[in-house]
């Protein structure tokens, strides 16, 4: 392919600039295309969505700041009562993590194997990989609130419901992105225990685990701080934890708004915290340990 | 024209580079060698302001380099265009969309954004990538090409930016010796034909000697050498190297011709 005359052009340079312009033109009536279409999309969605809107959105634009003006008035009016109902709410705090807790952990071993069982190249069963592949995509597709909704009316309200539901839903998350992490792994060192006649469970958990464990445990982490906020959201439907409680003081109206603020606190420095602890040992994870 | 005046770099306790004096009145072709680690990239990468000197001053012209920042900083690096080892090209953009990346100084992003170089730009380009003698590659993707072909594009992105300096990281040590002597021969005319100065870091002895008018020898962050090729003995070079006897320039060559001689030489042993 080197040629090494330098400035010897045996096509004429006149020919591939006006070929090249050309090309130009064209890319350039592509995007101006792209994104016409996309100014009509963008315009006609919001007229529609405007339009079947029960209030309408320019008439309700200027009440947006209504209700939490409502909130932090009537809190800052009975700010006295704040640290008393804040220490009131903390357990249901604390069941609220527990559901997160407990559903990441079963969420993350069932998506690890899941991601194994589902990666080329490590499967145990190769022919098997569409089907895993498209467990964990049902997994993820429902809502984890229909589940929760279904195993409520099932269960009875409380906890479990919740942490089943979540749990689902993170299996089929983190095999995914378990499984986007294993299929970068390197496989020699699957093949140098294959060679010893270790057996597959042995091989993944001494080949592959040590490489892609830093990238696993910051999914997790990452998994736990979303399941946090969902747990809270199932409380709304009945699951218990902080998010029952909220609803419970959302409902009521005025005159409870001090609880409903306590609660916005809670969760806000809940999530904070964990944000902050675990983009922490993420760091620490991905970029070893300071020196 | 260009004076470094005690540049030094230091990373954390290791000092990476170590009080440089450099001195050129006029543009010429100067070639900096010396083993891995001497200190070179950290020089180069300093002189293009992608990295910042922990004391002493580039002066260009009278201006203070090492004092720029923001958008003067910006435009000094457009003066000054840089060349890497490993291209550095955008791989799946087309091959003249990189070397119109030469003239981004130039362009608002919003420009940059929908595609709208001006079409003396492309014209340009494309003229550019004639003289280099890749023209016919005009439409292909930068990652479809070969190393040699690529480090003529990046030569092409550099010419772009029109600099009065093209400062050159290790240019053909990811090549094979054809492919070398093309991009090396083509520094040399760049030089030559436009009058622009050329700094390379070499890793080879013989072509430092070959292409340049004046080479400078760095070992452990300090300047050893500077001088003229015809100046650069065998004992200098060991010196730079920190190497023993045993040491001969077809160690470190990548020319054809001197490999043939030292295999003939094995030969015949």
């Amino acid at each position: 392919m080197a040629d090494v005359s330098l400035g010897g052009a045996p096509q004429n340079v006149a020919g591939i600039q006006s070929s090249y312009m050309a090309q130009v033109q064209r890319r350039r009536l592509y995007g101006g295309l792209t994104l016409l279409i996309l100014v009509v999309l963008m315009v006609s969605g919001f007229n529609v969505a405007d339009d079947r809107n029960a209030g309408g959105f320019w008439e309700g634009l200027h009440q947006i700041g209504d209700y939490p003006a409502d909130v932090v008035s009537e809190a800052w009016a009975k700010r006295a009562d704040l640290p008393g109902l804040i220490a009131k709410y903390f357990p249901a705090l604390v069941e609220t993590i527990n559901i997160a807790a407990v559903s990441t952990l079963i969420g993350a071993l069932a998506g690890l194997i899941l991601s194994l069982l589902s990666t080329r190249g490590l499967a145990k069963w190769p022919r098997l990989i569409p089907l895993f592949r498209r467990f964990s995509d049902i997994m993820r597709a429902v809502p984890e609130i229909v589940i929760a909704l279904v195993l409520i009316f099932v269960l009875g309200g409380g906890p479990v419901p919740a942490m089943i539901a979540i749990a689902i839903h993170t299996a089929g998350a983190l095999g995914k992105l378990f499984s986007e992490v294993a299929e970068n792994a390197d496989l020699k060192p699957v093949e140098g225990l294959a060679s010893t006649g270790a057996t597959w469970s042995q091989r993944m958990l001494l080949g592959v685990l040590p490489q892609v464990a830093p990238n696993y445990v910051s999914y997790a982490l990452l998994r736990f701080e979303i399941n946090i906020r969902a747990s809270a959201i199932l409380g709304f439907v009945g699951a218990g934890g902080l998010g029952y409680e909220l609803r419970n003081a959302m409902a009521w109206g005025p005159g409870r708004f001090d609880e409903a603020a306590a609660i916005f606190i809670l969760l806000f420095g809940t999530i904070v915290f964990f944000d902050q602890l675990s983009s922490h040992y993420r760091n620490r994870l991905t970029e070893g340990q300071a020196q | 024209m260009l004076t470094i005046d005690e540049l030094t770099k230091r990373f954390g306790d290791k000092t990476a580079v170590d009080r440089a004096n450099i001195t050129v009145a006029k543009p010429a072709m100067i070639g900096i060698i010396g083993r891995s680690g001497a200190g070179k990239s950290t020089l180069l990468r300093m002189l293009n302001r992608l990295s910042d000197p922990t004391t002493g001053n580039i002066v260009f012209d009278g201006e203070d380099v090492t004092s720029l920042r923001g958008a003067a900083k910006r435009d000094w690096q457009s003066r000054c265009a840089m060349i890497f080892q490993q291209f550095n090209l955008v791989p799946r953009m087309d091959v003249v969309s990189n070397v119109l990346h030469g003239t981004l100084n130039k362009r608002s992003t919003f420009a940059t954004m929908f595609n709208l170089y001006p079409k003396s730009d492309i014209h340009k380009a494309i003229e550019i990538l004639d003289r280099l003698g890749i023209a016919e590659q005009a439409p292909k993707r930068a990652e479809a090409l070969s190393g040699g072909q690529q480090q003529r594009v990046a030569i092409a992105r550099a010419l772009m930016q029109d600099p009065k300096i093209i400062l050159a990281d290790e240019p053909i040590a990811s090549l094979d010796p054809m492919n070398a002597q093309v991009v090396m021969q083509s520094l040399r005319t760049i030089h030559e034909e436009d009058g622009r100065m050329v700094i390379a870091n070499l890793h080879t002895l013989d072509t430092a000697r070959r292409y340049c008018d004046r080479v400078i020898g760095m070992r452990d962050g300090r300047i050893v050498f500077d001088g003229t090729p015809a100046q650069l003995t065998t004992g200098v070079a060991r010196d730079i190297y920190g190497a023993g006897a045993d040491f001969s320039e077809a160690a470190t060559s990548t020319e054809i011709e001197t490999l043939d001689r030292s295999n003939a030489a094995k030969a015949i042993a």
